[in-house]
């Protein structure tokens, strides 16, 4: 059966259809988990929104995501949620974009996009070329920096409070009273990508030692007539045993 | 002629007079909040009057972001769950059912049926709690005061159920991953079928004070008037579609859990304005009793969530016994679970509306990114199209009709 999520419609031969609508905008079609995704091209991404809402009844937009992945050339996605009214049906369409480039916006073609933009903007700092409103909207009046880019501690970097002696809020470099931790629980044997202290002795084969070791004579090792002496001693700790 | 003239120039005195005054008047701006009681929490509106005629709105939200989504990201995906309770908090659980929704959607793990059962039945009582709150927060916004300490006595109940099946009024952390976290003793079903009988009463009292009542009315309707195709472009959803005339509900068109096995009406308002969307919300709690007295009659025993021991922990009593169920419950309270890599989209009918979370995964037991799509985000900022033309204290019921909570509203 699976799981219990909402449920909507399923739409046979989508993605073909999207593809034949947008043509060369298109870049990639994702199918996962029973959701469309579509990647376009960037410069394409109001007229590829424009055509899904006119053909493929597209009505509403719900929300503009934006996702940081570092590691690629074009580090952020933005992800436009896109819901179906009549077709009770939603895809998702994306586009990437790195720090400089901008990205058109669709305030034109729905109002809704315009808070959606900034949160984006905000907290990414990504552009969107047209949007005539483009201020920050969710941090504080005057911050610096974009929050959700994954380079960007948790932590922040100023802080702020109530100072007595000036009697009003002042902001402060961030003071940590104790490291911020991140534990790691992932299991050291499936997969953890560092090294304990000791792991070294386990990579590369047998450990290896300018003069090997070796136990030629019975002395070597340690035991002998001295040491059964002193391994027969009875304990001090040992329980006295009972003699009747 | 002589006379006229004189009529005339003693008129164009007067007149001379007033329009002087007039010319000196000119628009000003104020701020409406932070710490407004009409405000439902932080908001702050610069808004620009021409005499008592809202001109321009500005909302200055985010004075209560707290980076929820940025601290989910540092979070195992249980950990994570009590984060939604913040969000709204005034209808907690409804903010966990996506969250845990999207992530059974990742890891396709099937819920039991008492779970689903259960679920649904809290949902529902959330939205009871929710509107209680809001009804009454608008009534007493445009003036009337009695409906508010009634509706807060059931509100009251509400709360003390969500107290007996979770331990908390508010903050539940209930609905886990794979089903919910306790089940839910007898009595405090059968009192919850005591209750759905007797609420009913008190609650329509209190909505007859206000339905009908003239004041009300004049502050109500043909206020902040959307047609069909504003509310579609302005990204609205929930009660505020409804009231806009369109039939538009989650738990019908794309019904989660077993809310297709429910009878319920979706209430739709005919002219779009604040008192529709007052109205639809006073349906849909006579509706949300209805589904519940479905849900206690039709819920069969079994398990309250999913046996899967790589997702849900094993119970106290099964750690004493089974070496197998302890090692289950320290990794999963520990490392937690993987979630599979991919991204879902996942919305459900929120008592405000079609609250989604955009789940991101990369494989590992910490979300990749979780977007949450609040509510109010676009409500809000149809605020100044839906204020534009309106007296100052318009604005009041207009922000009371949106249902606007600001930890959903700023995350």
């Amino acid at each position: 059966m699976g799981h219990s999520a909402p449920r909507y419609a399923v739409l046979d031969g989508l993605g073909d259809a999207v593809a034949a609508t947008l043509g060369d905008r298109l870049l990639a079609t994702r199918f996962t988990q029973g959701e469309y995704c579509f990647t376009v091209r960037r410069e394409a991404v109001a007229e590829a929104l424009d055509l899904l809402r006119d053909v493929h009844e597209y009505q509403q937009l719900m929300e503009i995501a934006g996702v940081d992945y570092p590691d690629r050339a074009e580090r952020f996605e933005v992800v436009y949620c896109l819901l179906s009214l009549t077709k009770n049906h939603r895809i998702r369409v994306a586009c990437t974009t790195d720090e400089d480039t901008p990205v058109p916006t669709v305030t034109h073609i729905w109002e809704v996009a315009g808070w959606l933009e900034r949160e984006v903007y905000d907290m990414y700092g990504v552009i969107f070329a047209g949007n005539r409103d483009l201020r920050r909207i969710l941090t504080d009046y005057g911050f610096r920096g974009h929050p959700f880019r994954k380079d960007f501690p948790l932590t922040g970097y100023s802080e702020m409070r109530y100072s007595e002696e000036q009697g009003r809020v002042v902001y402060e470099p961030v003071k940590l009273a104790q490291d911020f931790r991140n534990f790691d629980f992932t299991s050291p044997w499936e997969g953890a990508d560092y090294v304990l202290p000791g792991d070294e002795k386990s990579l590369g084969g047998p450990p290896h030692a300018d003069i090997p070791k070796t136990t030629d004579k019975p002395s070597d090792t340690g035991a002998g007539a001295a040491a059964n002496k002193e391994a027969a001693k009875p304990s001090e700790n040992a329980p006295k045993e009972d003699k009747a | 002629m002589a006379e006229s003239l004189q009529d005339m120039t003693v008129e164009g005195l007067v007149e001379q007079d007033s329009t002087t005054g007039d010319l000196e008047i000119q628009n000003y701006t104020i701020n409406f909040g932070p710490q407004h009681p009409a405000a439902h929490g932080v908001l702050r509106m610069v808004m620009e009057l021409d005499g008592e005629i809202v001109e321009r709105i500005d909302p200055h939200v985010g004075l209560l972001h707290r980076g929820t989504e940025k601290l989910i990201e540092y979070k195992t995906y249980l950990q994570a769950l009590p984060y939604f309770d913040r969000l709204d908090y005034c209808s907690p659980l409804a903010m966990e059912y996506s969250y845990v929704l999207a992530i059974e959607k990742l890891l396709n793990l099937e819920v039991p049926l008492r779970a689903q059962y259960l679920r649904v039945l809290f949902a529902e009582l959330t939205r009871i709690c929710n509107h209680m709150l809001n009804l009454g927060a608008h009534v007493m916004d445009v003036g009337a005061m009695t409906p508010n300490l009634w509706l807060f006595e059931i509100r009251e109940d509400c709360l003390n159920f969500f107290e007996r099946a979770s331990g908390a009024r508010m903050h539940s952390a209930w609905f886990r991953p794979g089903g919910v976290h306790q089940d839910v003793p007898l009595k405090l079903l059968t009192d919850l079928a005591d209750w759905l009988d007797t609420f009913p009463k008190l609650f329509e009292d209190s909505m007859s004070l206000v339905v009908d009542n003239r004041i009300f009315k004049q502050r109500n309707v043909d206020i902040a008037v959307v047609s069909k195709d504003d509310a579609v472009r302005w990204g609205f959803s929930g009660p505020m579609i409804r009231g806009s005339g369109i039939p538009w509900d989650l738990r019908k068109s794309q019904p989660y859990d077993v809310y297709d096995r429910m009878e319920f009406d979706v209430p739709v308002g005919t002219r779009g304005d604040c008192y529709d969307r007052f109205m639809v919300r006073v349906e849909e709690v006579r509706q949300s009793a209805r589904i519940m007295r479905q849900c206690l009659n039709e819920m069969p025993e079994g398990p309250i969530a999913s046996l899967d021991r790589k997702v849900v922990p094993p119970k106290r009593g099964e750690m004493k016994q089974s070496m197998e169920a302890l090692i289950h419950h320290f990794k999963l309270y520990t490392e937690g679970f993987h979630v599979p890599a991919g991204e879902v989209y996942v919305a459900t009918e929120s008592p405000k509306g079609e609250f989604g979370v955009y789940l991101v995964s990369d494989g590992t037991n910490k979300p990749y990114r979780c977007k949450i799509r609040p509510t109010a985000f676009s409500h809000l900022q149809a605020m100044e199209f839906m204020s534009k033309g309106h007296m100052l204290s318009d604005a009041t019921a207009i922000l009371g009709a949106i249902d606007v909570v600001f930890g959903e509203c700023d995350r």
